[in-house]
């Protein structure tokens, strides 16, 4: 199981665009994902889930990997939120 | 074994559409507000769960056809909420619940489906965050979605053989639906004679009243039903006696009917040859045959909004030329007028910008100005069926000169698109507008020198006259096609109109009411556009008095004070006259 923390890098926040590229890049991988916010846990393999987080510019989220491939899941989805979703900061 | 004879229950509402009707009743109850919790046989898991995909997946191909036809036509803003629905219904987590759960708790797929979303709609509704909250609407757009294509795959298995349906509401989508199958009548609590799907039950010749509450507290689904559509009687468990009195009256009016088919051929002309043009309104395609029978000459008004009932996006340029094309074959020599989109605006607003009074907020010709896009889509299809020179444009709910210059100028557009793609259509198309704002009624002399014709849609201009809802039954009673103002108006249109020299008609509902017609003769009304039913009735009227005598009842009637003053003359004046047209 692997923890780390992240930041919400870009503007808009965790809108439809960053919800739906967390969940597609979620989904590559086997291990299990949940994210945490303020001790409020979603599965983020599920963009209403993900879509329940309303997480803004600034907030810090704990997202968490559990399984074979954890390591690789948890490193290209920190590059993910680095990166801002590719999106104006 | 001796069956309980059920008490005879008379009851009386307003009648929407003529015929008479003898049958079961069937109860039709949409959007149960509670879904009810089932236990499924094991055996018929496999099944349910065969209905949950099918139910998604036609939820994911309408929704893919609304994403893209707002990506196109509305722009990227709209799309992006149908954008955020299509991921929701792709949910991976969401449908592995709720699959799973099936095959465990055999529960029905509506409870699961609403169980399970339930608990992320109460999360995101709760958010301080405005996008969690506005999720939380898609959220359950495409709940409701889900729920009606299950629903909907059970609805219509159910209904076999023919019923009288009974419902507490009917919106026009659900008559269409039930339209394809067989039905005796319909049968609502609310509704106004001239709501929405009163005008569609007449088109389909089905027998219909409206406004009988509570009527659902006393039906019971075995009950047999008598509708009489003329008098809005309508009898639950009828005796043999009341059969028989209906079997007769049946007879009666179709007798009645029969006697006016020799019309068909004949002129609508006073005797002492005033000429006017009698024309049918109609919705659907399959009204062309019946108008013809009745002796239309062309249509007088096509409502194009028909085309949209139970769809969610706007046809094509291509979809609608297919249908025009067929309307101007089919009435060819005569002529069709065909009405651009009359419409509400809450088609392309998000829930949150709800009008609060949308009969003055956006609908009709201001909607389509601001939605070029779709009203070029249309333009250009009429333009394309026009090639025969036999149809005409108008414009709804126009107010003022602008709009009428605005839409000239769109038209305008259309015609040099289709001249670059070389794409044939009649030069001198013509253009009409509906007056049925009073602004429009009162600037009319302005407005018809802008256009070849006007229209005056009775059932708007007195319900905006005379400031009543005439959906709403509990004021119906305002809705006075006889009281003194509406009848000045209509002397000042008509007047205005030939000042512009535009021609007049009517396309409202009082146009083809009986005891209208010798004071609408009077008044110069050039053009009668009716539901075809009553067409042969108005023409026998036409046809049996003279112009001179309808202008003279014209100028009494302008001189009296009271709506009651003026019914009660040309009641008498009727009776007189014709003593077998049913007035009611």
């Amino acid at each position: 199981m692997i923890e780390q923390e992240v930041t919400i890098r870009n503007r808009a926040g965790l809108h439809t665009r960053p919800a739906a590229a967390i969940v597609k890049l979620a989904a590559r991988y086997q291990s299990e994902f949940f994210i945490e916010k303020d001790s409020f846990q979603i599965n983020g393999k599920s963009i209403i889930g993900v879509m329940t987080l309303a997480a803004e510019q600034g907030s810090k989220l704990l997202i968490r990997f559990d399984g074979s491939d954890e390591k690789e899941a948890c490193d290209a989805m920190v590059e993910l939120f680095e990166s801002g979703f590719g999106e104006p900061p | 074994m001796e069956q309980t004879i059920k008490q005879e229950v008379k009851l009386k509402g307003i009648p929407a559409s003529p015929g008479i009707a003898i049958g079961p009743v069937f109860l039709f109850r949409k959007h149960e507000p509670i879904i009810l919790m089932r236990t499924i046989a094991a055996s018929e898991v496999e099944q349910e769960v065969e209905r949950l995909r099918s139910a998604v997946a036609r939820s994911k191909k309408e929704l893919t056809k609304v994403f893209e036809f707002a990506e196109q036509k509305l722009g990227v803003e709209q799309s992006k909420i149908f954008e955020a629905q299509l991921l929701i219904l792709e949910d991976a987590i969401l449908f592995e619940v709720v699959y799973e759960r099936l095959q465990r708790e055999r529960k029905n797929a509506e409870y699961l489906v609403k169980d399970e979303m339930e608990k992320y709609h109460q999360i995101m509704m709760t958010s301080k965050d405005e996008y969690a909250r506005e999720r939380a609407d898609d959220l359950l757009d495409v709940e409701n979605r889900i729920l009606r294509n299950l629903e909907e795959q059970k609805l219509i298995s159910k209904i076999e053989g023919t019923h009288v349906i009974i419902s507490h509401n009917l919106a026009a989508a659900d008559t269409l639906i039930f339209s394809r199958n067989d039905v005796l009548a319909y049968v609502t609590e609310l509704g106004g004679a001239t709501s929405h799907m009163a005008l569609l039950a007449r088109a389909l010749k089905i027998p219909a009243v409206v406004g009988i509450h509570q009527l659902i507290s006393l039906i019971q689904p075995d009950d047999q039903v008598v509708v009489d559509g003329y008098s809005g009687a309508v009898v639950l468990n009828p005796t043999a006696e009341t059969l028989r009195f209906y079997e007769k009256k049946k007879i009666q009016y179709h007798a009645f009917e029969d006697a006016l088919a020799p019309l068909r051929d004949l002129t609508p002309e006073t005797l002492d040859g005033h000429r006017v043009k009698l024309a049918a309104n109609i919705e659907l395609e399959e009204e062309l045959e019946f108008i013809k029978m009745q002796g239309a000459e062309g249509i007088g008004l096509y409502r194009t909004e028909s085309l949209l009932i139970g769809k969610e996006i706007f046809p094509s340029e291509d979809e609608q030329y297919e249908v025009y094309h067929r309307i101007a074959e089919s009435v060819f020599p005569n002529h069709a007028i065909i009405r651009t989109f009359d419409i509400g605006g809450d088609k392309f607003i998000a829930q949150a910008m709800k009008e609060n009074n949308p009969f003055l907020g956006w609908r009709g010709i201001r909607v389509m100005l601001d939605k070029p896009q779709i009203f070029l889509d249309q333009l250009r299809a009429i333009l394309r069926a026009s090639t025969l020179k036999n149809l005409a444009i108008m414009l709804p709910m126009v107010t003022s000169i602008k709009e009428v210059k605005l839409g000239k100028q769109l038209i305008g557009q259309a015609k040099d698109d289709l001249r670059a793609q070389k794409i044939p259509f009649d030069e001198n198309l013509r253009l009409g507008v509906m007056i049925e704002v009073p602004a429009a009624a009162i600037i009319a002399d302005h407005i018809a020198r802008e256009v070849n014709f006007l229209s005056i849609g009775t059932n708007d201009l007195i319900q905006y006259l005379l400031a009543g809802d005439r959906g709403n039954e509990i004021v119906s009673d305002l809705f006075q096609e006889f009281h003194p103002a509406v009848i000045r108006f209509l002397r000042r249109i008509i007047e205005r109109g030939k000042e512009g020299h535009a021609w007049v008609g009517m396309c409202g509902q009082m146009a083809g009411d009986p005891l209208a017609t010798i004071l609408l003769v009077g008044l110069g009304l050039n053009e009668f556009s009716v539901v075809p039913t009553v067409l042969p009735e108005i023409k026998k009227i036409i046809r049996s008095i003279h112009y001179t005598e309808a202008q003279h009842v014209a100028e009494r009637v302008l001189t009296m004070q009271s709506e009651d003053e003026i019914k009660a003359f040309l009641k008498h004046l009727m009776k007189h006259k014709f003593p077998d047209i049913p007035i009611g």
